[in-house]
């Protein structure tokens, strides 16, 4: 199935009546995406773009049978609808707004580590392109043209990164089991270690993209599970290797701030775990090709 | 969002966090007002500054009388202060911080951060108060104690005291200690900060805990519910070009090259300014114009990168999901037609209606470099900034 997402993927929109969330929830159901409807408090009982709303997900989940969610609610309310898609047991929760406070989503973290391991939900994001396994589905933002089905995996912090290397890949003829947007914020969802994981399992994903960049230390974790357990091949590109210390770079996350945390270190780090570094944003697609043509 | 120490000293006073006896002042004789309010024979008058090592660059004053308060005042505010955070051109001094002097027995450091490891809330304490915190941490590691905070049940009572008996405090220290580390983290937690510095926690001769010198930095995205925090800014503190954009909403980080960046997201920003590093020039800034920006956005976005006078070229990289080619396209006509851009300008666009953008830009009057990937736009813009460059 790739991993997250594919054809059969139930998936509810939480905000799916506002502005923002109608207009990509059109996009994800014009591609095929399994969308089976919205929740918006206040608002069950109605139909937008011809799919049921409910005021809660307990009772979309239960009128619907979904597993997945997007979330499109404002800053303030956002943590709460990923708790909400917790407690209602979906196996996945992707959330694209950007602005949640750090506060919120520590907690919304410590919320989900209540839940037993192996039943937990994966939150994806927040501040993130979110999820596409294309030709099949999609719960996201991304242009969904600009990727060809295929058999390499992305994991991105940023969403415009993604698509540079996922366009750079389909020129080269290249395609992409599933690129999934781990997003920009400080305090996040799935870690890049977490989603390798999930390539590593994944039988339709032959070898990994991952696309990280300054602050935090999840790039140099994700060096360690590579050396430590990964058998597929990684081709890695970090952004800001110009970027000023202790300045935030427009994510809220991309700021170094301690130790591991800068471009050069973590570049360091991922080459001696044995992945192929993408020396520019450029050569992302080339560098993927000549991983796979030493493979073959 | 980071903020004055007085204005960090009152959010920790709220808490109970103790603080000594102080006051803000912009005139000697306001300076000389706080200090007989306060009271007692010593007082020292700090430089109001977003930014540490404030001492060592001469901008706290340890006064006796009231005249060396005035004066101190007077040789303080309206100077600008150059400590090692704040790079050559310094921090405009716009007032000071007139505080009652203390008796100091022992310093000891404390911070509170979010652990991005773990995603809980991170104290750091240490027995070397008053000195840079990485330093010790690199050369007395043995020193620094961390204690990781579970979110759901905040800092207990014995988190406070543990930390406080790590810090090798006499036995009538402790309670003080562990009364202001437990405050610290209510305020952390409360006023959605994202890091406070306490360096150093003073223990007076008296037995007292006192935070001598804070450092609050507040969540941007948490200020919706602390609206009297967020008046708490001061863009004088900030780059002013940097303060242009942010009115704006626009997420711009001023550097020191030649080459003016406006680029949808974060990673794509970084990485062209990566690209246009490799390709041996140097950006002027970051600027991400984000998702759905419409025409008006991008024309702000071009006010925003030429108010930097050494922009020298310009360099749009657009890679469109939410956004369209053909907005950004139309954005870009409006920006000429309306800003004297007398510099070159190279546009890259892709993604969701690239040719419609195309089509706009091949009308335009003004000339426009047009590149068709990342590397080409940066070789080019490098190109044009050096045609543009002065000769030497």
């Amino acid at each position: 199935m790739a991993v997250l997402l594919d054809s059969s993927t139930r998936i509810l929109v939480q905000g799916m009546t506002g502005r923002i969330g109608s207009f990509h929830a059109a996009d994800m159901i014009s591609i095929g995406t399994r969308v089976v409807g919205g929740v918006t408090p206040g608002k069950g009982g109605t139909t937008h773009l011809g799919l049921p709303v409910f005021d809660s997900v307990h009772q979309a989940v239960a009128a619907t049978g979904a597993t997945a969610s997007i979330v499109f609610v404002p800053p303030p309310g956002a943590a709460d609808s990923m708790m909400e898609a917790a407690d209602a047991g979906l196996a996945v929760t992707v959330c694209i707004t950007d602005g949640i406070p750090t506060r919120d989503m520590t907690e919304l973290k410590r919320f989900v580590r209540m839940q037993p391991e192996g039943t937990r939900t994966r939150v994806i994001g927040p501040n993130c392109a979110g999820v596409i396994t294309p030709g099949q589905a999609m719960a996201g933002i991304m242009p969904p043209h600009i990727y060809s089905p295929g058999r390499i995996g992305i994991v991105a912090r940023s969403g415009t990164l993604s698509y540079e290397a996922a366009a750079q890949m389909r020129a080269l003829g290249l395609g992409v089991s599933t690129s999934v947007g781990i997003g920009g914020d400080p305090i996040n969802g799935a870690s890049f270690k977490e989603i390798l994981e999930l390539f590593e399992a994944d039988p339709d994903t032959d070898a990994v993209v991952l696309i990280g960049e300054i602050g935090g230390p999840q790039e140099v974790e994700a060096a360690g599970y590579i050396a430590s357990t990964m058998t597929k091949p990684v081709v890695a590109y970090i952004a800001g290797l110009s970027a000023p210390r202790g300045r935030r770079m427009g994510h809220a996350g991309a700021v170094i701030s301690g130790v591991g945390e800068s471009a050069d270190e973590k570049v360091t780090e991922l080459r001696k775990a044995g992945v192929t570094i993408a020396p520019t944003p450029s050569d992302i697609g080339r560098t993927v090709a000549e991983v796979l043509g030493r493979a073959a | 969002m980071d903020i004055h120490e007085y204005q960090a000293k009152r959010i920790l006073a709220r808490y109970g966090v103790p603080v000594a006896r102080g006051g803000v002042a912009s005139l000697p004789e306001e300076a000389v007002a706080e200090a007989k309010e306060i009271g007692g024979d010593k007082w020292v008058v700090k430089a109001q500054v977003h930014s540490g090592a404030r001492g060592k660059a001469g901008g706290v004053i340890l006064c006796r009388t009231e005249e060396e308060v005035a004066a101190a005042t007077r040789k303080l505010v309206g100077s600008r202060l150059v400590t090692i955070q704040t790079g050559p051109a310094g921090k405009p001094v716009g007032s000071v911080y007139v505080e009652a002097a203390s008796t100091i027995d022992r310093e000891v450091y404390l911070s509170f951060t979010y652990d991005r490891a773990t995603q809980n809330v991170m104290v750091v304490a240490s027995a070397a108060g008053g000195m840079d915190i990485e330093e010790v941490a690199r050369t007395e590691p043995d020193r620094i104690k961390r204690v990781l905070v579970d979110p759901a049940v905040g800092l207990r009572p014995f988190h406070a005291r543990a930390i406080a008996l790590s810090l090798g405090l006499g036995k009538a220290q402790l309670g003080p200690a562990a009364h202001a580390i437990h405050a610290c983290y209510r305020a952390f937690w409360e006023a959605d900060a994202t890091m406070i510095e306490i360096n150093p926690l003073a223990i007076t001769t008296e037995g007292k805990a006192l935070a001598l010198d804070a450092k609050i930095s507040l969540d941007e995205n948490a200020l919706y519910r602390h609206g009297d925090l967020a008046e708490l800014r001061d863009p004088t503190q900030e780059d002013p070009r940097e303060t242009f954009a942010s009115d704006k909403g626009l997420a711009y980080v001023g550097l020191d090259g030649t080459i003016g960046c406006i680029i949808n997201g974060a990673g794509l920003a970084m990485a062209t300014l990566d690209m246009i590093k490799l390709a041996g020039g140097e950006p002027a800034n970051f600027l991400d114009i984000g998702g759905a920006a419409s025409p008006e956005r991008v024309a702000t976005s071009f006010r925003a990168v030429l108010q930097d006078p050494k922009v020298e070229a310009i360099l749009v990289n657009i890679f469109a999901g939410i956004n369209r080619c053909d907005w950004i396209a139309e954005g870009v006509i409006k920006a000429l037609n309306e800003v004297s851009v007398k510099v070159p300008l190279v546009v890259r666009l892709a993604g969701t209606n690239v040719d419609e953008g195309m089509a706009i830009l091949s009308r335009a009057e003004h000339p426009i470099i047009i590149a068709d990937s990342l590397a080409d736009a940066a070789t080019k813009a490098v190109a044009a900034s050096r045609a543009m460059a002065p000769a030497e």
